[in-house]
């Protein structure tokens, strides 16, 4: 991990002006997010965490305060294709094989075929899936479908990876297994990622830094930095350290929530 | 195969009704010609006399299968009494005109879906467009395309253009438009233009509403390609035989023109529906 600063926001503001008046979704937000962490976003719905990773994003604007993505605003970021999302669902898309759908990207940018199929391979072996290339999205579980959706956001060569709520419809078994793939995958690249949560043991287990937001407005109440050790075993959970860090981020959720 | 025995239990009810209502429509001309000539006539010769009649009101199924038979397999196809060269003649008028509506569909949709002063300007007129009744307009088109020197084959595939263009405007706005926010969503981080968003999201996704709107449009076609030959003073297709039949009072040509309008409808649906399903299978979203 070096202090390279990847996201910087400061004093960043959101209000979306609706007929019931203005929502705050986010207000003065000041975080920096530095090369190789893995920051969680947990808080309850309406906190704004999914906006806030969508402002990174260029998917939504600020209407307040500045934020940079690797130096440069959401938008340059975004069109130099800095960063890999996943989303809830997988959104795959149907009349594509899994092969297809991880090198719809790569034909977008406009990788040579050749490229395009070693991507593909090595990034299904990433994700364990190898030997499914072929298989049209409907053929595969949910958990697969998800792990196809992150082999995609992988195949080309953003050093981030945003993800917002990836796992979020998945059932807990397979959840935890994404989880510690997830995190070798993490292991193994390198990669910055911003993962949206509202379950705090999948926060404390994955992250280095959980951010804690709290909403009306969105804000952040709190920011955790995690003294687990890098390699974690699902068994961690059990540990003094891990019940300690989700009891902090309990607190910071509790707190917001009084305020509010 | 366990769908055959209500299939043929709704075709045998259709047949019986349709006995029977040709016994009741045709027996009050049984009757009034056994009365002139001084008979009286039992249940059952007025039952027969009803199966058999020249120019009855409705004609039984088995009077218009043999006139179909009669007029198809029995006569040269270039005959001018051949229900094969009539049929031929709406089905060149229908194609080109499903393929005009289906062109000019398609473009508007892109359109509309593109352009939101197009989805303001267009889509109201689009909709006025079939508020109009076809038998109304159908005469004019005619009568300003021949004055401007153009006949035959094209007035009438622009009246069927005119019936088949409006389901596949409305199906491709709709298909064009069903990618959801996530998947627009996932095109912007890729930083992808908008023609890369049409030509690999929006247009595969519309797929299954073309092929939707597609058989509503083919059918529609076939009607237009009907009206608009009745007022070119029936010379050819099955609209015309239809014209004839009624200035003559040949209910059995009349029907038997209907009949094979209505398989030709049904064969030309069942078509688009094979190429469908071939297509949606080979895209992996079979249905």
């Amino acid at each position: 991990m070096s202090d390279q600063t990847i996201i910087s926001a400061k004093n960043l503001s959101l209000t979306f002006e609706t007929n019931d008046g203005p929502v705050h979704a986010l207000q003065d937000i000041n975080l920096d997010i530095h090369k190789g962490e893995f920051v969680s976003f947990i808080g309850p719905s309406g906190c704004g965490k999914t906006t806030f990773l969508r402002v990174m994003a260029d998917l939504e604007k600020p209407t307040g305060g500045s934020i940079t993505v690797n130096g440069v605003s959401p938008e340059e970021a975004r069109n130099s294709r800095a960063y890999g999302y996943v989303f809830q669902a997988a959104g795959l898309y149907p009349w594509r094989t899994i092969a297809g759908n991880i090198s719809l990207p790569l034909e977008i940018m406009g990788y040579s075929k050749a490229d395009q199929a070693a991507r593909v391979k090595s990034v299904l072996e990433l994700v364990e899936l190898t030997g499914f290339e072929k298989k049209f999205p409907w053929q595969l579980s949910g958990g697969m479908q998800q792990r196809a959706s992150i082999a995609r956001a992988l195949a080309f060569d953003a050093d981030i990876l945003l993800m917002d709520e990836p796992f979020g419809a998945l059932d807990e078994i397979v959840r935890d297994h994404l989880n510690e793939q997830l995190l070798e995958l993490w292991a193994k690249t390198h990669k910055t990622i911003g993962f949206v949560t509202h379950s705090i043991p999948e926060a404390v287990y994955l992250s280095t830094k959980i951010v804690v937001m709290s909403p009306r407005p969105g804000r952040i109440a709190d920011v955790i930095e995690s003294t687990l050790p890098s390699e974690r075993p699902l068994s961690i959970r059990d540990s003094a350290e891990f019940i300690e860090i989700a009891n902090r981020v309990r607190d910071g959720l509790r707190e917001g929530h009084s305020n509010g | 195969m366990r769908s055959i025995i209500p299939v043929l239990t709704v075709v045998g009810a259709i047949f019986v009704v349709w006995y029977l209502a040709a016994v009741a429509l045709n027996s009050t001309w049984a009757y009034d010609k056994a009365k002139r000539a001084d008979q009286t006539l039992t249940f059952s010769q007025m039952v027969a006399d009803t199966m058999e009649q020249d120019k009855p009101l409705l004609p039984a199924p088995h009077q218009v299968a043999k006139e179909i038979w009669k007029t198809t397999v029995l006569k040269k196809i270039t005959s001018k009494r051949s229900l094969i060269w009539h049929g031929w003649i709406t089905l060149s008028a229908t194609m080109l005109g499903f393929l005009m509506g289906t062109g000019l569909g398609i473009l508007l949709a892109v359109g509309i879906v593109h352009s939101r002063a197009m989805d303001m300007s267009v889509m109201p007129w689009v909709i006025t467009s079939q508020t109009i009744p076809i038998l109304a307009v159908a005469p004019m088109i005619i009568v300003v395309l021949n004055a401007v020197g153009i006949s035959g084959l094209l007035p009438k595939a622009v009246i069927s253009m005119y019936l088949s263009f409006f389901p596949v405007v409305v199906g491709m706005v709709k298909g064009l438009r069903s990618p959801d926010h996530m998947q627009l969503d996932l095109m912007r981080t890729w930083n992808a233009s908008r023609s890369t968003v049409f030509w690999k999201l929006r247009l595969p996704s519309s797929m299954p509403f073309l092929f939707t709107s597609l058989k509503v449009a083919v059918a529609a076609s076939l009607v237009g390609a009907i009206v608009g030959e009745m007022p070119t003073g029936a010379v050819a297709g099955l609209g015309a035989r239809l014209l004839a039949g009624s200035y003559y009072g040949q209910t059995i040509q009349i029907w038997s023109a209907l009949i094979c309008a209505a398989a030709l409808a049904a064969t030309l649906v069942m078509i688009i529906g094979i190429i469908q399903k071939i297509t949606l299978k080979r895209m992996g979203m079979a249905v």
